[in-house]
């Protein structure tokens, strides 16, 4: 799950890490009345869940009241990636001699949290990650000590060369590791940390995800999403036990296992055809999982063709494609759609299929390519 | 031979009395594996398909000697089960539970390798060694002893495959599920390096899919340290980037972890990376042919 820069600022708010004043604003006129009142230079920034916003304009200084207005006009409404700018937050502009990154991960190959800090701050750190990884300095957090003094310390050091500096970022460093494992954070980036002319460390932008598998211990956390179009559809098929993501293509998938229906999509594609969505039903051959799970397909009106692909392990085909028959029974659809069942009593399966009338296969790549054929009719 | 369970696994199930451990149980003792206890906290002195229930896994391994712990409890719980296995002195542990907290995971690394405790999962179907022990939620019937290692981040994939693998009479060594976790226990390295030194294993089949770069580890590794071929299939080559693709750990982060670079990373490496599941016993057998 991720969260706005305004809420990620919230975070390090409470966790005791400096961060400049600011205001969050949903119209022009809140952009003049939050400029007016700060009464000193701002930045209007695009609060949307992507990244790059400096880039695509979503960023902008303002001197004066009158910047700030037509920064506010011209951010607000804005397209960056797909999203629409709907509100922005007016902060405090700071003045900087120095701009650093700091960012916590949970490394997959350390199996730790990961503290990374670079004196190449304010750029995207995959891009320094990729031409001069020398220039990031990582460390492994043991989490059974946590991110000791010491630790911080030393990196923050080898950043700032500084002492006295290093202790104002060190121990910007070990708030971020407690309100990271506390908030159960999957990354949280400070980018930039930023050195003022009179030697202030500032936390100028933040940017946090969260592990979906501990938000049932993260209501805070889980309080503070803003799902958009395409997240709801998301959260709404995971609260009926499905994992559905939807592509732009004209094939919808029903499959049961996620690396199945991944490697589905990606034979669709392979055979020239182009997958709708994925769609994973899980391990349950539950009539209504199958019925949410057609709802769902069908409602993307570019579907012209629905490829079903189970492949019976644990769950039986025969109770599948009982599942299927009640499903059809209810949803009426003209959608052409096609079945594959194989594994355990796939041909009990099969065979009480045939009464639907369903076009069926028993392997993956007959399937598609049916499916595919189907949806050019 | 195979790897890390066989006939003379003596396995204890964490979560026993559960929906899911009950079931499980029943088939893994159906297919031969050789459970010898279970563990449910104030449920002992019951029984379950015969098998003796302790309410901790130290009393458990106290009274049966299990080696190997099968956890089925609700991921909440996941990590202390791994713990409390892990302390008990099980050597190792398979953990089905789906949907772990990265943190928890984290938290159990350290502690299982002070403990020396060898961990497959979370979030995984489990392992077999056909005609020896089933630990896990594999469907039994289309596995064969044969003579292929198979490794996997997925399940009914891995079905999939090994189901076109004992059709084309490629038989198996050992399988594992080793999960869709971002934070899992053994991953690709630690299980091509048993199977490389596993006599009887003559090729290995391995499954990957897009996040993370174990993948591109794996086909380093194979190319300075491995003698046996290796053949790969990729998952999520149309997946969109920044979306979990159903597992934790799916999911291509800031244009890293995509198939492509995978797919690159093997290519480079001399391991032929199947275009569907159907060709990778065609690849397997031109690998193997080539051998002789």
């Amino acid at each position: 799950m991720k969260i706005h820069e305004y809420q990620a600022r919230q975070i390090f708010r409470d966790y005791g890490i400096p961060v400049p004043d600011s205001v969050l604003c949903y119209t022009v006129s809140e952009v003049e009345k939050a400029a007016r009142e700060m009464n000193r230079m701002v930045v209007v920034k695009a609060q949307v869940l992507a990244g790059g916003r400096g880039k695509a304009g979503g960023v902008k200084l303002a001197r004066t009241i009158e910047d700030a207005v037509a920064a506010g006009k011209q951010i607000l409404g804005m397209d960056i990636k797909g999203y629409t700018v709907e509100k922005v937050l007016v902060a405090d502009a700071v003045n900087i001699a120095k701009e650093f990154y700091v960012g916590l991960i949970s490394d997959r190959n350390s199996k730790s949290v990961t503290l990374m800090v670079s004196a190449e701050g304010g750029v995207e750190i995959e891009e320094v990650a990729k031409e001069t990884p020398e220039k990031i300095i990582k460390f492994h957090i043991n989490p059974l000590t946590g991110l000791l003094d010491y630790q911080a310390r030393n990196v923050a050091l080898e950043l700032f060369g500084d002492i006295r500096l290093a202790n104002k970022a060190a121990s910007i460093f070990t708030k971020l590791y407690k309100l990271y494992v506390e908030t159960d954070a999957t990354l949280a980036e400070i980018n930039p940390l930023v050195l003022t002319p009179d030697n202030e460390v500032l936390a100028i932008d933040g940017k946090m995800n969260f592990d979906d598998n501990a938000l049932f211990r993260q209501p805070k956390i889980l309080a503070m999403r803003e799902p958009d179009e395409a997240e709801l559809q998301e959260i709404a098929a995971h609260e009926k036990g499905l994992s559905y993501i939807k592509l732009d293509g004209n094939i919808g998938c029903m499959v049961n296992g996620a690396g199945l229906a991944m490697a589905t999509m990606d034979m669709i594609k392979l055979y020239g055809g182009s997958p709708a969505n994925f769609l994973d039903i899980g391990g349950s051959s539950n009539p209504q999982k199958v019925i949410d799970a057609m709802n769902i397909l069908l409602g993307d009106k570019n579907v012209k063709a629905v490829m079903i692909n189970i492949f019976g392990g644990i769950t039986r085909c025969d109770d599948v494609a009982k599942g299927l028959i009640k499903a059809l029974e209810i949803i009426m659809t003209d959608i052409p759609i096609v079945v594959r069942l194989s594994g355990t009593n796939a041909e009990e399966g099969l065979e009480l299929l045939k009464q639907t009338g369903l076009p069926t296969v028993s392997s993956m790549s007959e399937a598609a390519k049916k499916a595919i054929e189907l949806s050019k009719r | 031979m195979s790897i890390l369970v066989n006939k003379d696994t003596k396995l204890v199930v964490q979560g026993i009395t559960g929906r899911d451990g009950k079931f499980h149980t029943g088939r893994m003792k159906e297919y031969g594996t050789n459970i010898v206890a279970g563990v449910s906290p104030g449920k002992a002195g019951e029984t379950v398909d015969g098998i003796p229930v302790f309410n901790t896994v130290a009393a458990a391994v106290k009274a049966t000697g299990a080696n190997t712990s099968i956890i089925f409890v609700p991921a909440p719980f996941a990590a202390d089960a791994i713990l409390e296995a892990s302390e008990a002195g099980v050597a190792l542990v398979i953990a089905i539970s789906e949907g772990v907290p990265i943190q928890d995971m984290i938290r159990v690394t350290p502690i299982l390798k002070q403990n020396g405790t060898l961990l497959i999962g979370p979030n995984c179907p489990g392992l077999i060694t056909p005609g020896q022990a089933l630990i896990g939620i594999l469907p039994a019937m289309i596995f064969k002893e044969g003579n292929i290692g198979f490794i996997s981040r997925s399940g009914t994939l891995t079905y999939e495959v090994v189901n076109l693998l004992t059709l084309n009479d490629f038989g198996q060594t050992t399988c594992v599920g080793i999960g869709g976790d971002p934070v899992a226990g053994l991953y690709f390295i630690d299980l091509l390096e048993r199977f490389e030194n596993d006599p009887d294993t003559k090729a290995v089949v391995l499954i990957g899919e897009i996040g993370g770069d174990a993948e591109e580890q794996a086909a380093q590794y194979i190319a300075e340290k491995m003698t046996k071929p290796v053949v790969a299939f990729i998952a999520g080559q149309t997946a969109p980037p920044g979306k979990r693709m159903g597992h934790a750990g799916a999911i291509i982060s800031s244009g890293s972890g995509t198939a492509e670079e995978k797919i690159a990373a093997f290519n480079k490496a001399g391991v032929p990376v199947a275009k569907e599941p159907a060709e990778i016993p065609v690849l397997l057998r031109q690998k193997l042919e080539g051998l002789k």
